[in-house]
């Protein structure tokens, strides 16, 4: 029977109150409520956690490597965009 | 996007294969959608699937011990490790799952005898001991192994094991502290507590795998960097630790051949016997049938309540696909 | 200490201990055995945590009472003082689940009054109530999807709920040393339970909540067949090595 197989999901955890949630790892389950029980037994078992989200697998949409060039390149020649670029005299402060 | 994919699909194979190279050599990690040589991925699912399978059959011969645990306190800490086992399990089938391999079609694999688990599993725990002895020589072996692997060139292993290492650092060390107070217990206990070393120490030595010069996949997945030590090395590496640590459990080794080497500055040990090896991984072990058979039942046992959820999640609107 | 049974005293304290620990402590060991059967894998971690969690409510309850293993492993069958529900073998998951709906609910009720009062059992209570929350929502949780979801599933929760429903009678019966409301605890538990089983589209089962001999007198030491072997192998091994530590 195949439709014993459970979907995938996506599991990520806050870690703590005032940090994101980040990426933890994925799981099998019938549905997103059971999806969040599990995730709470497998992820959080030494209390890593304060809040749990999951999220089908299937509904990721992701950058494809092919386009990394393209994607993520063109941002790493625009130095002006970061605090360091800019000269500032010795001694101006609250800058 | 569409000229974007469709310069993409005119980048060649060898291209491709150029950047994988470039990224392996320069100690970077390879990730689920990341171009990489067929082998490759091959050679990672069989590993983390053998190495997930390993933890789910590995839970089966300390839970025996679970109902018999001598004192609440070890019962508590014997049922937190079980449970580990198979959340490792869930992490590396995970893992395994980024490779476009999902987790029913490796069960089915690993309940058909398509794909294996560790063989030192199928060794039975006939005493209390053998939990002790399984946490401090089995779980260290797999430690000795495993360290290496959270540096391994694929993205999600590595991070699959980084946890896994973090969470096992108790198993040894409840392992070795049942051992100690069994060894300073009373003679039947202390009896009890030897016997399992003297039966676990050279399944335990075998667990590094085949001596180098006959590992059939070791040179590759070096080069990979899916591994980092050669099976040999490791194994020393676990010998040198293990000598001194039984010293202070009062416990010996049962190896006439061990004796420090001064002039390699580690132990010389004495020969494995790989026939018994090759045996137990032909299926011959003492308790291949029983471990598999057990595996089998508890998912053909269970594929009414898999199938009830997935039923009643369609019927409610809240299945995904 | 030798290998010899130990008895217990019975100071009011020790007796409410005893039927609260020995539920937690036998309930634990049952669902322990499911470890390595479990009928998906991320149900052997949930079954897990659950047992855990019992366990060490466990520990803390038999510790009011005497040593927590002395009393474990040292007491005859008849000394045992759990509610015989717990007791009773894990069966198929259907079976488990039902057991742990009608347990766990009870206990839910049960340790939040005891949390609200001021007894000896309130701190203890007031930590065990959300271990015991998860417990009832893994239930309910689990008790919809087999109620509702396919044929198989729905007959053998129905067969469970049916075939457990004798020993339910007993977790309503006064245990001294222990001050709860004994009709509001039963009343919001037949409301909660009847909520979920009509919802899983199961229907309550309608014989009576007492067996016609032993069914119901587990507080009295009275057990069923399948706890003298359980407690045989549970503390076989700690009774092989009289005075032992571990």
């Amino acid at each position: 029977m195949t439709n014993a197989d459970w979907p995938l999901w996506e599991v990520f955890v806050r870690s703590r109150r005032g940090l994101s949630h980040t990426h933890a790892g994925s799981l099998h389950a019938p549905d997103a409520e059971m999806a969040l029980r599990n995730a709470r037994d497998l992820y959080t078992r030494r209390s890593e956690g304060v809040s749990i989200w999951v999220v089908p697998s299937a509904a990721v949409t992701a950058s494809s490597p092919d386009e990394k060039d393209p994607f993520f390149e063109p941002a790493a020649d625009k130095p002006y965009r970061h605090p360091t670029f800019y000269e500032i005299p010795e001694g101006v402060r609250h800058l | 996007m569409t000229t974007m994919a469709a310069d993409a699909g005119a980048q060649d194979t060898t291209a491709h294969e150029a950047d994988f190279d470039a990224a392996v050599a320069a100690d970077e990690r390879i990730e689920p959608r990341d171009w990489m040589p067929d082998a490759y991925r091959a050679t990672l699912v069989r590993q983390i699937a053998q190495h997930a399978h390993s933890e789910i059959i590995g839970m089966q011969p300390e839970a025996n011990w679970i109902t018999r645990a001598p004192s609440l306190r070890r019962k508590a800490i014997l049922m937190a490790k079980v449970q580990d086992e198979a959340g490792h399990g869930l992490y590396l089938y995970s893992a395994a799952e980024t490779l476009g391999t999902g987790r029913d079609e490796l069960l089915d694999k690993l309940h058909s005898g398509r794909q294996k688990y560790s063989s030192i599993f199928n060794y039975p725990t006939l005493t209390w001991a053998d939990v002790g002895a399984i946490g401090w020589l089995v779980d260290g072996a797999a430690i000795t192994n495993q360290v290496p692997l959270c540096r391994c060139s694929y993205g999600p292993y590595a991070r699959a094991m980084v946890r896994i290492c973090k969470e096992e650092s108790f198993h040894q060390r409840q392992g070795y502290e049942l051992l100690l107070a069994l060894s300073r217990g009373t003679e039947a206990q202390h009896a009890m507590a030897q016997d399992a070393v003297d039966r676990w120490w050279w399944p335990s030595l075998m667990m590094f795998g085949p001596p180098d010069a006959e590992s059939a996949h070791s040179a590759q997945s070096m080069a990979w960097k899916i591994k980092r030590h050669s099976n040999d090395e490791l194994r020393q590496r676990f010998v040198d630790i293990c000598v001194p640590q039984a010293a202070s459990l009062g416990l010996t080794l049962p190896d006439p051949g061990l004796r420090w080497n001064e002039e390699r500055g580690r132990h010389d040990f004495g020969a494995i016997d790989w026939t018994e090896f090759q045996e137990v991984l032909r299926g011959n072990g003492p308790c291949n049938d029983q471990r598999i058979g057990q595996r089998r039942r508890a998912h053909e046992e269970g594929a009414w309540v898999r199938e009830a959820a997935a039923a009643y999640a369609a019927k409610h609107g809240k299945a995904t696909a | 200490m030798n290998g010899a049974s130990v008895t217990v005293g019975e100071a009011p304290l020790a007796t409410a201990a005893l039927a609260l620990g020995d539920d937690a402590l036998v309930l634990s060991h049952r669902l322990g055995e499911w470890a390595g059967h479990a009928p998906v894998l991320e149900e052997e971690v949930a079954l897990a945590n659950i047992a855990l969690d019992l366990l060490g409510q466990a520990r803390t309850l038999l510790s009011l009472a005497g040593d927590e293993d002395e009393l474990a492993y040292l007491r005859e069958e008849r000394s045992f003082r759990n509610a015989q529900l717990v007791e009773q073998p894990n069966g198929d998951f259907a079976r488990t689940i039902a057991r742990q709906l009608f347990f766990s609910v009870h206990q839910h009720l049960l340790y939040g009054q005891l949390a609200a009062g001021d007894g000896p059992f309130a701190p203890l209570a007031g930590k065990a109530v959300k271990e015991v929350a998860y417990h009832r929502d893994h239930a309910e949780q689990w008790t919809l999807r087999l109620g509702d979801g396919t044929e198989e599933s729905h007959a053998r929760m129905q067969s469970a709920l049916d075939g457990l429903w004798r020993y339910t009678g007993e977790l309503f019966e006064p245990v001294e040393g222990l001050a709860v409301d004994r009709a509001a605890l039963r009343e919001g538990w037949l409301a909660a339970v009847t909520e979920v089983v009509e919802r899983a589209t199961l229907r309550m089962p309608d014989g009576p909540q007492t067996g016609a001999w032993t069914a119901g007198a587990g507080r009295q030491g009275i057990h069923t067949e399948s706890f003298g072997r359980m407690l045989a192998e549970m503390q076989h091994l700690h009774r092989s090595h009289p005075g032992a530590s571990w």
